[in-house]
This record gives structure tokens, sequence and C-alpha cells, in this order.
């Protein structure tokens, strides 16, 4: 898309050393036609599956979460569309970079 | 109360849209969401500077609150739809205050902003103008709201219900991750309350779960129906969330929230405190 970010959200002004960052985008689609999807609903849920943070996506279908170190589920909500299960390892001093396609 | 006279559906909200009398109000977490987009007709209230004293820790007063409703046009005998973000979870906050000054008819949006939103219903940033009113209060009622001594008796002889995630409740954290300001002096919990997250009221789509659902949430850790109850968090707006379930949804008696909750009271000197996973004893 027209003014995205290759490689995803500008890591500008985090100190990544510290962080355990997971961040994305949400496309609707797949392929050369995925769109960004401004306004989904994107959850983060611990190992046993408890809610710990949910965030709109931004413009351009980018999210960012601040997690702790180990195994977390993005679900993603999304008008005309199921939610979408993402299973995703964090670690301090990584980002881990998620596409969702819905 | 009930879930009839308390909640209202999406499609009931836009189909009062332009109903007199039905005043729609906004309440985020993220106070600038309403600036992004808002359901055509409502209006915002910050819950940073229009509902807290500027100065003291405290709710703004009576006559504030009076100022603040004349001046944004809400009239006494209005019908109150509060939504908001996060399952509703300022919105609640914003009931329970709306409650503790006596309005006489306020309702939340079922599934807040979220619900709305994944309905694909119309959003706008047009402002709506509504001419000032009289608004007139009543006296806090405070048999929904406690305070830090009644929490500090209430160990061991009544419902504590605490809502923070499990790694706040248990003292391995002192707030929300993403929240780091507002922290009390040390970490923990009160003595014999148990640990229910706000969270667990809501589906995914923000909506409150059945009151059968509901009911077994609370019976699963205890609830001792013949007892008061006191409900808090770390500042008092997610337990807002969980009265309005405990009292509102469930129709429970007695119920208060501690808007003061762990900035408070882990911040006392000499009161008990419970580190772990478990409620401690009295």
């Amino acid at each position: 898309m027209c003014g995205a970010v290759i490689g995803g959200l500008s890591l500008e002004g985090v100190n990544v050393t510290k962080e355990a960052v997971i961040q994305g985008q949400v496309l609707r689609g797949a392929g050369e036609d995925a769109t960004p999807v401004s306004g989904a609903y994107v959850r983060l849920l611990d190992k046993s599956g408890e809610f710990t943070a949910e965030v709109p996506t931004s413009a351009t279908g980018h999210f960012r979460f601040f997690a702790g170190d180990g195994e977390w589920t993005l679900r993603t909500l999304a008008p005309k569309a199921d939610p979408v299960d993402r299973v995703v390892q964090a670690a301090t001093g990584s980002v881990a970079e998620v596409q969702i396609n819905i | 109360m009930s879930r009839e006279n308390s909640l209202v559906s999406t499609q009931w909200v836009e189909d009062n849209l332009d109903t007199p009398n039905v005043v729609l109000i906004e309440v985020d977490e993220d106070t600038t969401a309403y600036d992004k987009g808002h359901i055509a007709g409502a209006i915002k209230l910050d819950w940073t500077t229009d509902l807290q004293d500027q100065v003291r820790r405290d709710f703004v007063n009576k006559e504030q609150f009076e100022a603040l409703l004349s001046a944004r046009g809400v009239s006494n005998d209005d019908t109150v739809i509060l939504y908001g973000g996060n399952n509703n979870w300022f919105a609640a906050y914003a009931y329970w205050y709306f409650t503790l000054y006596g309005h006489n008819d306020v309702k939340l949006m079922d599934g807040g902003r979220k619900k709305w939103e994944l309905d694909s219903r119309e959003l706008t940033a047009e402002l709506p103008t509504r001419a000032a009113t009289t608004y007139v209060a009543k006296d806090q009622d405070t048999s929904i709201r406690a305070f830090r001594d009644e929490v500090v008796a209430a160990i061991g002889s009544q419902n504590l219900v605490d809502v923070r995630s499990p790694d706040e409740y248990a003292g391995r954290l002192l707030a929300p991750a993403h929240l780091p300001q507002e922290q009390s002096q040390r970490a923990g919990h009160v003595p014999t309350s148990v640990n229910v997250p706000w969270s667990k009221n809501a589906n995914d789509d923000g909506t409150f779960k059945s009151e059968a659902e509901l009911q077994e949430l609370y019976a699963e850790v205890g609830f001792d129906e013949s007892l008061d109850t006191i409900a808090l968090c770390r500042i008092g707006e997610r337990s807002s969330l969980t009265w309005f379930v405990l009292q509102e949804l469930l129709g429970k008696k007695n119920v208060k929230n501690y808007d003061g909750s762990w900035t408070e009271y882990g911040s006392l000197v000499g009161v008990p405190i419970a580190l772990g996973d478990e409620p401690g004893v009295a």
C-alpha cells in the first residue's frame, strides 16, 4: 500500500532491547489484492487464553503490543469476517512481525 | 435492576438516533477515539478532565457535575445511553457515576463502540450541538461507593472482588503493562478478596455474557449471596464494570465500588496485604 512502511511499523523511539514487541498488519484478502483493514480489533490472549489487551488497528491496518516473553494468541475481529486466531512467540529484545489475513 | 433496564442493543441505538430525550454519550479510555469518529449525535465525556477533580484525587463534586451536564445539554429527564471502547470499560465507570449522582434513566449500549464497528454501523466526525440545560444532581448515593475504612473492615466478612489481571492480583505487576502510571507503593491484594478479572464478564465482541454464565463466574469463586460486596481494581474503573454486572445485571444487593482501589489501599500504612494467587486469610 502506498505510504506503508515495508517490514511493518516504524520502531523509532522504542527501546526494542527492553521490550517484547508483537506488531503487524491486518489485511483483507491475500496476495497482491490484499488491502489493509482499519478499525479491526486485535486482542492479545495469554497462554491460558485469558484476555490481556486489545487494540483497534490504525488507518493502515497496523497494531502493536508490548508483551512479555512466551506464547501469545492474537485474536482478530473485523466487520464481515470470522475471528482469526494466530499463535505468536514474543521475546524481550526482538520484534515479532505478524501479518493477519481475514 | 435487570438487563432490560440497564442495557440497550446497538440495533436499538440505531433505531433511536432521532428519538427526542435520548442522549448518546461516548466515554473512552482512548479519549481521542471520539474525535476520529462517533455515533451520530453522540457527545463526549473525557474521564480524565470532565469526571475527575483536577486538584484533589476525587470525582468532580455535585456542583461540578451539574455544571458539566448543563453545559453539554443533558437534562434530568433524558435517557442517557453510554458507550465506549474496551468492552465499555470507561462507559461503565460513567454509568456508575451517573447512578452515584442519581440520574433517573441511564443505560449502556451492549458491546460498546467495538460492537457498533463490528456491525459495520456508521460513525461520523460531525460534532452535534445541544442547547445548554439546567441539570440538577442528587447528593452522592454512597450506598454504591466504598471508602478505604470499609474495605479494611470487610476483610473476612464481605465479598471482596478484585477485578484486576491475575498478575496484578498476585503482586507480580503494579499496573497493566500498557498503563504504567498510577501505581501504589506496594503490590498484592486485600486479604480474602477473590480474583475475577473484569474481562471475564464480556464476550469477544464486547457484549456482556448471559446471566447464567455470569452467575456461574461468581459462584465458581465462592461468592456468598448473603453478604454485602465491594468490587475493586487499581483506580476504580474496571471495577465499575464488575459493579454493573453484579448489581445491575445480576441484581445482587448492597454492592459497592471502591474507587480508591489498589492505588489507595496499596499505599496505606499498616493495612494487611496478601501476596500470591490465593486470597489469603483475615
